[in-house]
């Protein structure tokens, strides 16, 4: 009776509402995983559809820190990864979990605080001395705390300062580039960020750039593909990303790309 | 019909006891091939208890009922032969109709069958226009006419009610009545359950006299209910009349084969 | 805020297509979450209530304490399984809708099996005799009680939805939040939110909530509609 043909007539709705879910492609689609600082800043978004239009090979992009999105390439469930953490990057390869790392472009790290600079940071002639200047005035710092290229930068350079960076101003956030913004900008905080997702940041509040420039905040990004030979992925078709991005035409979408009148990437492929 | 028999229903040295305290019986008892009997006594006396006991819903503590010629134990098979008319009924909540269909399918009767079997079983106690209304919102005399349609489109040989008019007024009482004299013309035996005492006159060919939880008296209908041999009843009797217990004297035993 | 609800009423009447993607998706996903997780939980919950069998307490203590299973939790098992290096790896559903269902069904069965098993046990308290006087055994009364208890049910199903649709770390994890592919209304909400976008965020969110408040609206209005026509 219409028991039977009410649970029927749901299911179908469901399944087919579901089908239909599906988009056909020319050549089908790679995953890329990449890191938050690449999503949100608005480079994918800009350049992949380029990408899609030259080669009909859809790019699905998974935006995580950049250790979780090596830990994703070397289980073999993205095809290709592109990151800034070019240690780790280099150990992704040597572990025999990627292929042929090749650097793509570079943005650099900014130093972030509140405006008024309370710790003087402004006056830091190096990014070490600027973190020295912030530990020694225990003023509120927010750490990405999530084993992110970030993050992993952050730590070097409380190395470089000699510093073992603990206490209640030190907050170890665990969280994305946006989010820690979004909660250093509630705290009053400094906190170390790439200029791309800076700039494309709306929720600054207080914060401003308070320290740039120093070379050793080059942050540079790498394109390393997963290695074939650990796991049945689309190898080809991550070729043909890895080729594109260092190509003449990836390199110019990528310099092309400008959020609010400025550059966000520069690209640097040899 | 090949079918596993309900009656004679035999109760033999039944007890049924919970938390270890002894609720009804022992009792001896046959429940033969026809007519109506009714179960009479106080509150807690163990008549609805006896019911359930008679249709399987409860398991007996200790000794057995045993079904038809044969000796069959009580059990799914003989209990499709009986049906049972709580005094509230629960009726799903489903369609007037569908709650007479639902019956007749447990029964193994085809879906595009029940329909109009049912459609007649509603219209045998009046229910047939509000076949398509939600059961629920019946009335309680309406709802216990549907109980005894949803009872009489099984054919059982044997009909249970448990106090089906205890909470309806005078007219639907004896709208239920007249379902009741109903099956018994259609050869179907009815055990019944009252605390109206002219029901029970009214209906009854046969009468059973419980009190605490045992069978103190049974005989006919006409001379139990008038002239009781057992001081229980003479005085449930009495005080149901507002008037001194008188007791006749004893015409049969308690137990035995009735009609 | 009131800048917030503007801008949800503009994106939806605009008719965006990004966002009627996202809108779509997640309730294409929830939906066939619910849908799957229901097959199986309506006949468990039904089943636990009517049989007594042993361990059925600790099943019972385990369904009623797995309905607050974090949703990361969750997340992390069914990427495991579905990672290329897990049990599932050869299947490829990891970053697909598909994985999303897989994992909103794993939050989702523990809600519904367990509101089954209070439903369906307190429809048999009343039902019980008359069933068993009308012929239908345990197994029989299964489909019986679960149909008797369809509007009461279907509050258990939206419950169920509601804690699909608005869940965001496990979709995160198995899905990827890949635009276009992946991307639902959650984890849209947390990218904007990190991209410091709190008005498009609270956009998002506002749509989201219009939604939730539609389905509770729904599962209370079936409610007043069962007791008005069924008694309760």
């Amino acid at each position: 009776m219409n028991q039977r043909s009410v649970t029927v007539a749901a299911g179908l709705l469901v399944a087919l509402g579901f089908a239909s879910g599906a988009t056909a492609q020319d050549r089908g689609f790679i995953t890329i995983a990449s890191t938050t600082s690449t999503e949100n800043s608005g480079l994918f978004e800009s350049i992949v559809p380029q990408f899609e239009q030259a080669t009909g090979i859809e790019v699905r992009v998974v935006a995580v820190g950049t250790g979780q999105a090596l830990r994703i390439g070397c289980n073999g469930d993205a095809d290709a990864v592109l990151v800034h953490a070019p240690a780790a990057e280099r150990q992704f390869v040597r572990e025999g979990c990627g292929v042929d790392r090749r650097e793509v472009m570079y943005n650099d790290f900014v130093v972030i605080g509140p405006g008024r600079d309370p710790a003087g940071v402004a006056d830091a002639d190096s990014a070490v001395e600027s973190f020295g200047i912030i530990a020694k005035a225990e003023a509120p710092f927010a750490s990405r705390g999530d084993d992110s290229g970030t993050h992993k930068k952050e730590l070097g350079i409380w190395a470089e300062a000699g510093i073992d960076p603990a206490g209640s101003w030190y907050r170890e956030l665990g969280s994305g580039m946006g989010a820690a913004l979004n909660t250093a900008a509630g705290m009053d905080a400094y906190i170390m960020a790439d200029r791309g997702t800076w700039i494309s940041f709306d929720n600054r509040q207080n914060l401003e750039i308070v320290f740039e420039g120093d070379p050793i905040l080059f942050n540079q990004y790498g394109s390393v593909l997963v290695n074939p030979e650990r796991h049945d992925i689309k190898h080809e078709l991550a070729m043909e990303w890895h080729d594109w991005l260092v190509s003449e035409d990836g390199q110019a979408a990528i310099g092309a790309y400008r959020l609010r009148d400025q550059q966000l990437f520069t690209p640097n492929a040899n | 019909m090949g079918m596993a028999r309900t009656l004679p229903l035999v109760l033999e040295g039944v007890t049924f006891a919970r938390d270890g305290q002894t609720l009804l019986g022992p009792i001896d008892l046959t429940l033969g091939e026809a007519g109506r009997t009714v179960l009479v006594g106080p509150n807690g006396a163990g008549k609805s208890l006896l019911l359930r006991l008679c249709h399987g819903l409860l398991a007996p503590s200790r000794g057995r009922i045993v079904c038809g010629e044969l000796g069959t134990p009580l059990q799914a098979a003989v209990r499709r032969r009986q049906a049972l008319v709580f005094q509230q009924p629960v009726m799903l909540r489903r369609s007037v109709l569908a709650n007479v269909r639902y019956a007749l399918q447990r029964q193994g009767v085809r879906r595009r069958d029940s329909r109009q079997q049912a459609q007649v079983a509603l219209e045998r106690v009046g229910l047939g226009a509000l076949a398509g209304r939600s059961a629920r919102v019946l009335s309680g005399g309406e709802q216990q006419r549907l109980a005894l349609a949803r009872a009489w489109v099984l054919r059982p040989e044997v009909l249970f009610l448990d106090e089906p008019t205890s909470a309806l007024d005078p007219a639907t009482t004896q709208a239920v009545e007249h379902a009741i004299r109903q099956f018994d013309e259609h050869g179907t035996r009815i055990v019944m359950v009252t605390h109206n005492l002219g029901q029970a006159r009214r209906l009854a060919d046969e009468c059973l006299f419980l009190a605490g939880g045992r069978l103190v008296e049974r005989g006919p209908a006409a001379r139990v209910l008038t002239r009781p041999a057992s001081p229980e009843a003479a005085r449930f009797l009495a005080a149901e009349q507002g008037i001194e217990p008188v007791v006749g004297p004893p015409s049969s035993t308690a137990k035995g084969v009735a009609s | 805020m009131m800048e917030a609800f503007a801008s949800a009423f503009g994106l939806m009447l605009a008719g965006d297509a990004e966002l009627l993607g996202i809108v779509g998706l997640s309730l294409r996903v929830s939906l066939s979450a619910v849908f799957f997780a229901s097959l199986l939980a309506l006949p468990v919950g039904a089943a636990v209530a009517l049989f007594r069998f042993p361990g059925r307490g600790a099943v019972v203590v385990l369904l009623n304490a797995l309905m607050g299973l974090p949703p990361v939790v969750a997340g992390l098992i069914v990427y495991l399984l579905l990672s290329r290096v897990g049990p599932l790896g050869e299947l490829g559903l990891l970053f697909t809708p598909s994985a999303m269902v897989i994992v909103q069904s794993l939050l989702i069965f523990p809600i519904v099996a367990a509101l089954t098993r209070q439903i369906v046990s307190d429809l048999w308290e009343e039902y019980r005799d008359q069933l068993i006087s009308l012929g239908a055994g345990r197994l029989r009364a299964i489909p019986t009680l679960l149909w008797d208890g369809r509007y009461r049910l279907i509050t258990a199903l939206l419950a169920g939805f509601g804690r699909a649709v608005a869940e965001v770390g496990a979709v995160l994890i198995v899905g990827g939040n890949i635009a276009g592919v992946t991307r639902v209304m959650t984890t849209a909400i947390a990218l904007e939110t990190n991209k410091g976008n709190l008005s498009l965020a609270l956009a998002l969110g506002t749509i989201l909530m219009t939604l939730t408040l539609l389905v509770n609206g729904l599962a209370y209005g079936l409610g007043e509609f069962s007791r008005r026509r069924y008694g309760g």
